[in-house]
């Protein structure tokens, strides 16, 4: 069978065990630190901790490959576009130039601007292992009474978790029209053209769409007939007091948020640490 | 039983919105606390829509016109809300897959709790307490998807009992499960009712399945009236039934071809009621004189598999040394318990998936290195849901694209489109858009979309699952004719009714292993493989027994034999 590609998996390890609450306020705490900061020192040490976490939570590089290239090609994107845009940005922040090399007459690469680039370029690396570490981890309901849990109104955050719920039974249902249409004809492989595989992925996608839309009848009704919407509030089933080692990682993300807008506010007296001074 | 009224409808009449007549007339029905109704009609009798009335869908989620009154435990239900009447009436609905709401079978339990906002403590204990009455407390953790379909319909009762509603309300329980699940599920309901005295009220148009367990009343309904009202042995003694397009109990069809008049004083309700006494002999003299069918001579083997081994992750094997022979012109059944391998096997044949070990003979030829489009030119697949394949608006379309994606020349496609059309009695609608059709109509559109291709296997998965008797009974008859053009059909079904009457050989799959290959009627007496493949006894084998007919296999083939004589 296809491997369970990006979907929560339950695993027995520090990580799963922690409440879905936990989970997502660290989440919080961990991502503002690294945003906060334009430290290099300090966001390469939250980078260093993701992924120790990331080896905890015993998730496979297999599961998320395909998500990490997806990234890796955003931010690289991201980083040469924003050169061109403003490549005298790292000279205003950091309030010195010191060229490389010459581009243009007007645009020229500075250690200035590298440095803000690979700063930035981190930054975003090191809160994306949090964020897979937390959609794997998280089981769908958990996850929604964690939003319901920090004020998000139950109904949407319901209507996330059943999202993620339903997913692997679209996916099935997907793989089952795809090899009907592959059996009458449609060639889905890259042998076929450009436009024929589009065309070719509608013929999936409709009997796809109306099967989904029937499923969405029968779960709003049968969660009607069960009074869901009924309450301004509703409690959660696997919603559970938080225990020792919810206190420990909650404990560990704010000591790390406090660290780093410490650094920011003490240490560099701005966001930006200066190395060229 | 007590006579406190909890259900009243009075002159009551419903017509949705959507549509240009009223869905029911002039209903008037009372049901008292404590009662075991049921309800049958053939499908879009109204028999959903008067289910939809009771538990509140009807008229806050499907809109509509209403006249005349339904009281439920003294209340209009018009002046109150879906979320009152849930606290009383609790529905189990039919798909207990897509009725599965929560991630675990906990929490799907606790779902009306949840909602309710009651604290969680209370909520856990309630659960572990209503999940022992259905057998589930082992299991609160496991998700859907670890689940058989009777272990998630248990789920789905559990979850509607939790609230201590006065009427249990089942929609269509047995639509998809197999025999045995479906005998077991009677039971449960049986001991629901037994031990709480709720009022139960069962949907479901397998009349014979239900009948398994007492039943105060059946209420037949059809074209949105009720017909009739009485108690099991009545009903099945006239001939109501049969005129309404609801299948009558096998048994009480046996004994009409042996000439017995039947009625209520034989008690004919349920087969263990039924009382023979008086007629066994002529029973016996019928079971004698039945002209036996020649077994017809098989052509050349067309499809031959030999020692096939498959598995999807290279541990657990989900075939294994699967070796069978389908002949040219054959109409075979393969069935199996969910889960046994008997989809993994059809995928096999289509080339979806590849066989581990093993070879697939198509003829004399090993077609392991045929794509799936070369394939679909000699074995086709009809999935189970017409509305999985269905992908272009009008029929034509539909129907050609098999052929177009092929690059074939238009106006053979205009020629073959229309032929297999005729063949399929979807002539008249060649210009028509799909949306117009019925289910049972799309069926048949997907249906020829394969036929158009020329395959001389066809596999049908589940061919009539959810089909009440009128809509089986075409389609069986419309395959036969495909059949009888020269087309092998393999049948993928948990459906003992189609077995007997119109495969006279089914293929028992069970564990990954073949079980059994033999005449449907061996099969269906035959105790071990019943119990392998979560099947069930035919009632014709009881009836055998109950007259002293001892060769019991021999009595169910000649009941096959002389029904395909008298159709």
């Amino acid at each position: 069978m296809k491997m369970k590609l990006f979907s929560y998996n339950f695993e027995n390890t520090f990580v799963h065990n922690l409440s879905g609450l936990t989970k997502l306020i660290c989440f919080l705490f961990l991502t503002f630190a690294v945003m906060f900061s334009y430290d290099i020192r300090v966001i390469l040490s939250i980078l260093l901790f993701s992924l120790v976490v990331f080896r905890i939570s015993k998730i496979k590089f297999k599961q998320v490959k395909l998500m990490v290239i997806y990234v890796a090609i955003f931010i690289f994107t991201n980083a040469i576009i924003s050169f061109f845009f403003a490549p005298e940005y790292g000279v205003k922040i950091y309030g010195t130039k010191h060229e490389i090399i010459a581009i243009t007459k007007s645009i020229s690469l500075t250690y200035e601007q590298l440095f803000f680039q690979v700063t930035k370029l981190f930054k975003y690396a090191s809160v994306i292992p949090f964020g897979i570490i937390f959609l794997l981890t998280t089981n769908p309901s958990e996850l929604a009474s964690a939003l319901s849990g920090v004020g998000v109104n139950y109904k949407a955050a319901y209507a996330v978790a059943l999202t993620l719920r339903y997913f692997p039974d679209i996916q099935r249902e997907y793989s089952d029209i795809s090899q009907a249409q592959q059996a009458r004809g449609l060639d889905l492989s890259h042998k076929a053209k450009f436009k024929d595989r589009f065309k070719n992925a509608l013929l999936i996608m409709v009997p796809l769409i109306f099967s989904t839309l029937s499923r969405i009848e029968l779960i709003s009704n049968a969660m009607d007939l069960r009074g869901f919407g009924k309450g301004k509030k509703r409690t959660w089933y696997n919603m559970r007091n938080l225990n020792k080692n919810d206190y420990l990682a909650l404990g560990v993300s704010v000591f790390i948020f406090i660290v780093s807008l410490g650094v920011s506010f003490f240490i560099n007296h701005s966001r930006f640490y200066n190395p060229f001074i | 039983m007590n006579d406190k009224l909890i259900i009243e409808f009075k002159n009551f009449s419903f017509q949705y919105y959507s549509q240009s007549e009223p869905t029911l007339h002039d209903i008037n029905l009372k049901i008292y606390e404590g009662e075991k109704i049921l309800i049958v009609g053939p499908s879009g009798s109204g028999k959903s829509t008067l289910g939809h009335c009771l538990n509140g869908l009807i008229p806050f989620s499907y809109r509509g016109v209403t006249e005349g009154s339904l009281k439920v435990k003294g209340k209009e239900t018009n002046e109150q809300d879906i979320f009152k009447l849930s606290k009383i009436v609790g529905t189990v609905l039919q798909d207990s897959d897509g009725q599965f709401v929560g991630l675990t079978v906990g929490e799907d339990i606790a779902f009306v709790m949840e909602n309710d906002n009651t604290p969680i403590d209370e909520m856990k204990e309630r659960v572990l307490k209503v999940s022992k009455m259905v057998d589930m407390d082992k299991w609160l953790s496991s998700s859907p998807y670890e689940l058989s379909g009777g272990q998630k319909q248990r789920t789905a009762l559990a979850g509607v009992m939790i609230d201590d509603v006065d009427v249990l309300l089942f929609d269509e329980p047995l639509a998809n499960l197999d025999p045995a699940t479906g005998k077991t599920a009677i039971e449960i309901i049986d001991d629901i009712h037994q031990k709480t005295n709720k009022t139960i009220i069962i949907i479901e148009h397998r009349l014979e399945d239900v009948l398994h367990k007492d039943i105060d009343r059946i209420i037949v309904v059809n074209e949105g009236r009720i017909i009739a009202d009485m108690n099991a042995h009545e009903l099945v003694s006239s001939s109501i039934l049969i005129e309404n397009g609801i299948r009558e109990p096998l048994y009480v069809t046996a004994l009409k071809y042996a000439g017995v008049a039947v009625t209520p004083e034989m008690k004919p309700g349920h087969i263990y009621t039924l009382d023979t006494s008086a007629v066994n002999q002529v029973v016996k003299n019928w079971h004698l004189s039945v002209v036996k069918e020649a077994k017809r001579t098989l052509d050349e083997p067309i499809l031959k598999m030999d020692e096939v081994t498959f598995s999807y992750d290279g541990r657990k094997k989900i075939l294994e040394n699967i070796n069978m022979e389908i002949r040219r012109g054959e109409m075979v059944s393969v069935v199996g318990r969910n889960g046994a391998g008997k989809s993994t096997l059809s995928k096999l044949l289509c080339g979806f998936e590849k066989e581990d070990q093993g070879t697939i003979y198509y003829l004399k030829e090993d077609i392991k290195d045929k794509t799936i489009k070369e394939r679909a030119e000699l074995i086709g697949v009809v999935m189970q849901n017409p509305n999985q394949m269905i992908s272009k608006p009008m029929i034509f379309d539909e129907v050609a694209l098999g052929l177009k994606l092929r690059n074939v020349d238009p106006s053979e496609i205009e020629a073959r489109v229309e032929k297999v059309l005729k063949i399929c009695g979807l002539a008249p609608f060649i210009d028509w858009p799909i949306s117009a059709l019925s289910y049972g109509q799309k069926k048949r559109v997907t249906i020829a979309s394969i036929l158009v291709l020329n395959p001389s296997i066809l596999i049908l998965d589940e061919p009539t699952a959810g089909q009440d008797y009128k809509h089986y009974s075409e389609i069986m008859s419309f395959l036969q004719e495909i059949n009888q053009t020269g087309v092998t059909v393999i049948m993928i079904t948990h459906d003992m009714h189609l077995m007997l009457e119109y495969t006279p050989r089914a293929i028992v799959i069970s564990d990954g292993q073949k079980i059994a290959d033999t005449a449907s009627s061996v099969v269906l007496t035959d105790r071990k493989v019943i119990e392998d493949a979560n099947l069930k006894e035919t009632s014709l084998y009881n009836l055998a027994q109950m007259v002293g007919i001892e060769d019991e296999t021999r009595f169910v083939q000649n009941f096959i034999d002389y029904e395909r004589q008298v159709r």
